[in-house]
């Protein structure tokens, strides 16, 4: 039997199935959420560490987290597809970086603005310029520029296009401005974060972590194949297919 | 091949030094920038000394991405750019030889230039020394990955404030290790030299590696 790969990368064909999955993501979204919510509040000890304990305040990284490693993972999920598109020149590779990268930006936002609130107690300033934080701003900066080219060309196939090739560049370089800021010396690096771990992490907090991040994921998935959805009709309203299911009205 | 080379590049020379008003425009901008921060920050001379080599290298950024916008956007405009790109020649060359003009109209001059602005900030020779070397290194890197950016927003509305937010986070390595080199100097001369191997090594990297982007930013742009 082979396998056509491309049968679910035409519009047409996919559209239909992006509408059956929302509500089973969005489903996943809501148990995971309040299983992690659950046992990240009332399963997980008051409070963290020995000399210098952190109080209740230390469950923020139950959204910082896993929000930081969605804004990580999802901009190398954009480039992916933004390079599949490139190579193969399928529509819905574009279509689909697209509406990954407003999801993504708001995990960027959403790390740096619980990590400011996370920083005001324990290290007692709202920002600092850790090498962790300051390339999450390059990252937020990086998924601006990203829509903001996008949008400011009218010609969707060229701004797909640059678009896309600018995403890989920015990742190719990601790595490098980390490293930079990092070690503005070359001899040494240090970082305020502390060197991070799951193994030595207590095993509640770091189920309620993962909970939480598989939370976040299966949310990621339902919005961006809500945005998919809404940029599909919008690319292909000219089309017959598209028409007949705005006529008849939209059954999934 | 070395020919087209060449050709390119004193094509746009000779262009440029006929209107030498662009290539001084980008020049005084940059010295208008170092001039305003001890206006802005106070005069003392230690403030000065600490901050000098930041704001000199991020003025030069500026100052480089302000003249970026001008790389392509003449050929685009009377079609050359469309002539280079149906030649048999690779483009990516064609591309490193405007980037080269390029360099030489708006990044060496600020070299040249950077003992003055020095001299503003009372840096002692030596962190001018260093400095002149971090920027002769670090201004190339500067117009290459710029190129990028310059090929991908080539014709479009409002394109200079737009490069500057694809661009900008691009350039904090060499930033870090461009100042970083001054910085360094001030306190022990012999520590600048991993700062400087860094920089030529993104040197070398950006020459391989930008010409072939900014090539196919251009194939995207004009199709």
């Amino acid at each position: 039997m082979t396998l056509n790969w491309f049968k679910f990368a035409s519009p047409p064909s996919f559209y239909p199935i992006a509408g059956r999955l929302i509500p089973v993501f969005w489903i996943l979204t809501v148990i995971l959420l309040i299983v992690g919510l659950y046992w990240g509040f009332f399963e997980t000890v008051d409070r963290l560490g020995g000399n210098n304990p952190q109080k209740e305040y230390y469950r923020i990284i139950f959204i910082h987290v896993p929000s930081a490693w969605m804004s990580m993972w999802l901009y190398v999920v954009m480039v992916g597809w933004a390079a599949i598109g490139l190579v193969f020149n399928t529509r819905l590779s574009f279509m689909m970086a697209n509406a990954i990268a407003p999801t993504g930006a708001i995990f960027t936002f959403l790390a740096l603005w619980t990590g400011a609130f996370w920083g005001r107690p324990s290290w007692g300033t709202y920002w600092d310029w850790d090498p962790r934080l300051t390339s999450e701003l390059v990252l937020f900066f990086m998924y601006i520029g990203y829509m903001a080219l996008h949008s400011a060309i009218d010609d969707i196939r060229r701004a797909d296009r640059a678009s896309a090739l600018l995403a890989i560049v920015g990742l190719i370089m990601v790595p490098v401005i980390f490293w930079s800021i990092n070690c503005p010396d070359p001899n040494q690096c240090a970082a305020l974060h502390q060197r991070s771990g799951l193994g030595r992490m207590d095993g509640n907090i770091l189920f309620a972590m993962l909970t939480m991040t598989l939370a976040f994921w299966m949310y990621s998935f339902a919005t961006t194949f809500m945005r998919l959805r809404g940029i599909i009709l919008t690319r292909e309203a000219e089309s017959a297919w598209a028409r007949e299911l705005l006529t008849d009205g939209d059954k999934t | 091949m070395l020919r087209v080379f060449w050709c390119i590049l004193t094509r746009d020379l000779t262009l440029a030094l006929r209107r030498r008003t662009d290539v001084l425009t980008t020049l005084f901008f940059f010295v208008i920038v170092v001039s305003l921060f001890p206006l802005g920050v106070g005069t003392e001379h230690q403030v000065l000394r600490i901050l000098g080599p930041g704001v000199v290298w991020v003025a030069a950024l500026l100052a480089s991405m302000l003249a970026l916008e001008r790389l392509f956007a003449a050929d685009y405009e009377d079609g050359t750019l469309e002539q280079m790109l149906l030649t048999a020649q690779p483009l990516a060359l064609l591309v490193l030889a405007k980037i080269a003009a390029h360099w030489l109209l708006t990044g060496l001059p600020l070299v040249l230039i950077a003992p003055l602005v020095g001299m503003q900030y009372h840096l002692s020779e030596t962190a001018i020394g260093v400095m002149m070397l971090s920027l002769l290194l670090g201004t190339p890197i500067l117009s290459l990955i710029g190129a990028i950016g310059a090929a991908l927003t080539l014709g479009l509305r409002g394109g200079g404030i737009l490069l500057s937010l694809l661009i900008l986070p691009l350039y904090i390595p060499v930033l870090v290790y461009g100042a970083g080199a001054v910085e360094v100097s001030v306190i022990d001369l012999s520590d600048t030299m991993p700062y400087l191997t860094l920089l030529g090594a993104f040197l070398m990297v950006a020459l391989t590696f930008a010409p072939v982007a900014s090539a196919a930013a251009l194939r995207i742009s004009i199709e």
